[in-house]
């Protein structure tokens, strides 16, 4: 093969030969005719990598043969009767399909990831630390000052055992716990009491979250169904610590 | 006993009112009758049967300007301003003879289809069961032990719709490519020859009804392509054709008058005569697509000489020469129908219902909303005084069958109801829904009797056996539950 350019460089100076183009045609037009005389004559280890190279190509070009074939028919495939079979009265109308179900899914999953909804009190005043953690002050002679008491309304999971008071950094006191909301359904103009599943963001701080801290504006899944488990979310309406109960409105 | 009734009252020293008993018709019973206020419906009871002079007592209920008398007479008139210088017209329902109790159990999941349950229907004696699914068969189920009979196999695509013919001898499947095919229930064998002739799927499928031709010859088939087509079943043609839907016709009635009703996405309703299939009527006033389609006589018409107070507890076939079985249907037919003309109730994607005289008027009677989502189907109870809808907002509204006014909301269901039927008595009511439970109703109380649940995703189709001891039910998980006492 040519290092450089150099017979390329010699043809667009002086142009081809002649009958050029025309030999190179003719050559190429009977190419076939050369490869079936080398697959007779070959034989040996020689000829096993070129009869399977050859074998190769042939069932290439039958594939496409076959699949101009079948472009140029049109054939209706009766045999299988398609899935997801509906009654008559579900036909006309598109139900929320699988893969729809399955996008949505991947969706809230994402919005989820984000942290970012839409929520009827989108901005909330912060409350700080100070407001809601009050230190307490431990040790023998109470100079230590490490431990923190939480002075809002939270809520801890059914199963909670505190981790050894010892180490305790956060105390949150049973007469704050809570278990259930009032909620309220926005369009049907109800209010229902309805048991707590866990606290999904507090606006305020990642940490109170995480500690299950309720204030005005947090986000929690509460249990919509009596028979069946089935969490939805509700964002909380009040303040609840100067209330006593914990309001909040359902996020559909 | 009349007279002891008005001796205790008179001891007691309560208000008297002179009360007249009238039928649904408006038929005066009687004479006017003095009782004390605060008389019991027991009581009224034994009046009324008394006058009516039956042999055997029928239970009757008691309505005074339409509210029913509960505890006392005295009781209901409080809510009511009510002269006691008039006589009081008092409304007397003789209710169902036999009581059909609900079902509370579920005594066998019939596997066997390899696609969702798409239909179920019992044959009008409730003898045989039959279901049809995606898996483009039809199967017959044996009631007594429950376990599969038949599989019927020719269709080549889903089986959308099944029906009964009125003696219960064929049973007629149409399938998404347009097929209708016949079976024998006692051999699972196809009768006749398929009748193909629409080019799109089969909606609805309605018989003639008993009473106008013992022997079930015609068979009325709707379909997507919007037309209506009568089929000759003995001689496997298509008879007429019915034409004049702009879309697909969704619901179609074969009423006992010799009037065919078809209901459209045209927001149409047309009404034909079947004999010579001429349009008679278009009712419109729909604004969105037109679901579905109730005749007040449409129980009487499915069990046609069928008669569920006489039920045993095995089904057995209907008896008799067909001149027999023509008049039973016709007498049963005429008990229910009443006075007036057959009544139709229709509900639609735009929320509401209406209810028409059809063969008087193309105006309806009244208008019912109040569902805040479409109607998938309504029904008549069969002694027609209640009309129960099934709407995808989770709800199920009762009624007046008469008049159109609304009685009563059903909750309790958390995602669309599909389908309901009711029992033999119209004292229950069961409903199928997408939340993958059946409800059984108790339609007097207006409240939850049973919650049957047990299949593992939606279901799709409901029946109560005419006998009244079974319900059948299918849904997409592919099995067929039968529910018993």
């Amino acid at each position: 093969m040519p290092q450089n350019k150099y017979i390329e460089l010699h043809c667009k100076h002086y142009g081809y030969c002649l009958d050029y183009h025309e030999k190179k045609r003719k050559k190429e037009s009977r190419e076939a005719h050369e490869c079936s005389k080398k697959a007779k004559k070959m034989i040996g280890l020689k000829a096993k990598p070129y009869h399977k190279q050859g074998h190769a190509e042939k069932i290439q070009i039958k594939k496409t043969i076959k699949m101009h074939e079948k472009r140029n028919t049109k054939k209706k495939n009766a045999e299988k009767t398609p899935q997801g079979a509906v009654p008559a009265y579900l036909l006309d109308r598109e139900g929320q399909s699988r893969a729809k179900v399955l996008s949505s899914m991947i969706k809230q999953k994402r919005k989820e990831k984000a942290g970012k909804w839409e929520v009827p009190l989108p901005k909330v005043c912060a409350q700080g630390e100070t407001e809601v953690l009050k230190v307490i002050q431990t040790g023998k002679r109470k100079k230590k000052a490490w431990k923190r008491v939480v002075t809002n309304v939270c809520f801890v999971q059914d199963g909670f055992t505190r981790i050894p008071p010892k180490y305790e950094r956060f105390l949150r006191p049973t007469g704050l716990r809570f278990k259930k909301a009032h909620v309220t359904y926005p369009e049907l103009k109800v209010t229902f009491c309805l048991p707590i599943f866990g606290v999904k963001k507090n606006p305020s701080s990642p940490l109170y979250t995480t500690l299950g801290v309720i204030t005005k504006g947090t986000a929690m899944e509460v249990n919509v169904s009596k028979l069946v488990i089935w969490g939805k979310y509700a964002q909380v309406t009040n303040n609840p610590e100067n209330d006593g109960c914990i309001n909040a409105v359902l996020l559909v | 006993m009349a007279a002891a009734v008005a001796d205790e009252a008179v001891a007691r020293d309560v208000q008297r009112l002179l009360v007249q008993f009238q039928d649904e018709g408006g038929q005066l019973l009687g004479s006017p009758f003095d009782v004390p206020v605060d008389i019991t419906p027991d009581r009224l009871q034994l009046v009324c049967n008394a006058l009516l002079a039956q042999e055997d007592p029928l239970p009757l209920a008691f309505f005074v300007h339409d509210a029913e008398i509960v505890s006392s007479l005295g009781k209901t008139l409080e809510s009511q301003a009510v002269e006691t210088e008039k006589v009081l017209d008092i409304i007397y329902q003789p209710q169902a003879i036999f009581r059909v109790r609900a079902v509370t159990r579920c005594t066998s999941s019939l596997e066997g289809h390899s696609e969702a349950v798409i239909s179920v229907a019992f044959s009008p004696t409730g003898k045989y069961l039959a279901s049809g699914s995606g898996d483009t068969t039809v199967r017959f189920w044996d009631l007594s032990t429950e376990t599969p009979h038949f599989t019927c196999k020719g269709h080549r695509h889903w089986v959308l719709s099944i029906s009964w013919s009125p003696d219960g001898k064929k049973l007629a499947s149409g399938c998404k490519n347009g097929q209708i095919r016949l079976w024998d229930p006692s051999t699972g064998k196809q009768v006749g020859r398929t009748l193909a002739g629409h080019s799109k799927w089969i909606t609805g499928l309605s018989w003639e009804p008993l009473h106008a031709n013992p022997e079930c010859r015609y068979v009325a088939s709707s379909s997507k392509d919007g037309s209506v087509r009568i089929w000759d079943t003995t001689a496997g043609r298509c008879e007429r054709i019915l034409t004049g839907h702009t879309q697909s016709v969704t619901c179609l009635r074969w009423g006992g008058d010799g009037l065919l009703y078809s209901a459209s996405q045209d927001r149409t309703i047309k009404v034909w005569r079947a004999h010579d299939g001429v349009l008679c009527r278009t009712l419109q006033g729909h604004g969105h697509w037109v679901n579905t389609m109730a005749l007040s006589t449409d129980y009487a018409l499915r069990t046609g000489a069928f008669e569920p107070a006489e039920a045993s507890v095995n089904p057995q076939d209907l008896q008799g020469s067909l001149q027999k079985l023509k008049e039973r249907a016709l007498s049963r037919y005429n008990l229910v129908r009443g006075q007036g003309p057959e009544r139709l109730v229709s509900g639609s994607d735009d929320f509401t219902l209406f209810l028409w005289s059809p063969a008087e008027d193309k105006k309806p009677l009244t208008r019912m909303t109040g569902h805040q989502a479409l109607i998938n189907q309504v029904l008549f109870s069969p002694d027609s005084r209640i009309v129960a809808s099934a709407s995808f907002d989770k709800s199920i509204k009762l009624w007046d069958g008469r008049t159109g006014k609304y009685l009563a909301s059903l909750r309790g269901h958390v995602a669309a109801v599909y389908q309901i039927a009711w029992s033999a008595d119209s004292r229950l009511l069961v409903s199928g829904s997408s939340d993958s439970t059946l409800k059984v109703w108790d339609v007097k109380a207006q409240k939850l009797a049973m919650d049957l649940p047990g299949h593992a995703d939606e279901v799709y189709a409901v029946d109560w056996s005419p006998d009244g001891q079974r319900v059948a039910s299918g849904g997409k998980d592919k099995c067929l539950r039968i529910w018993r006492r």
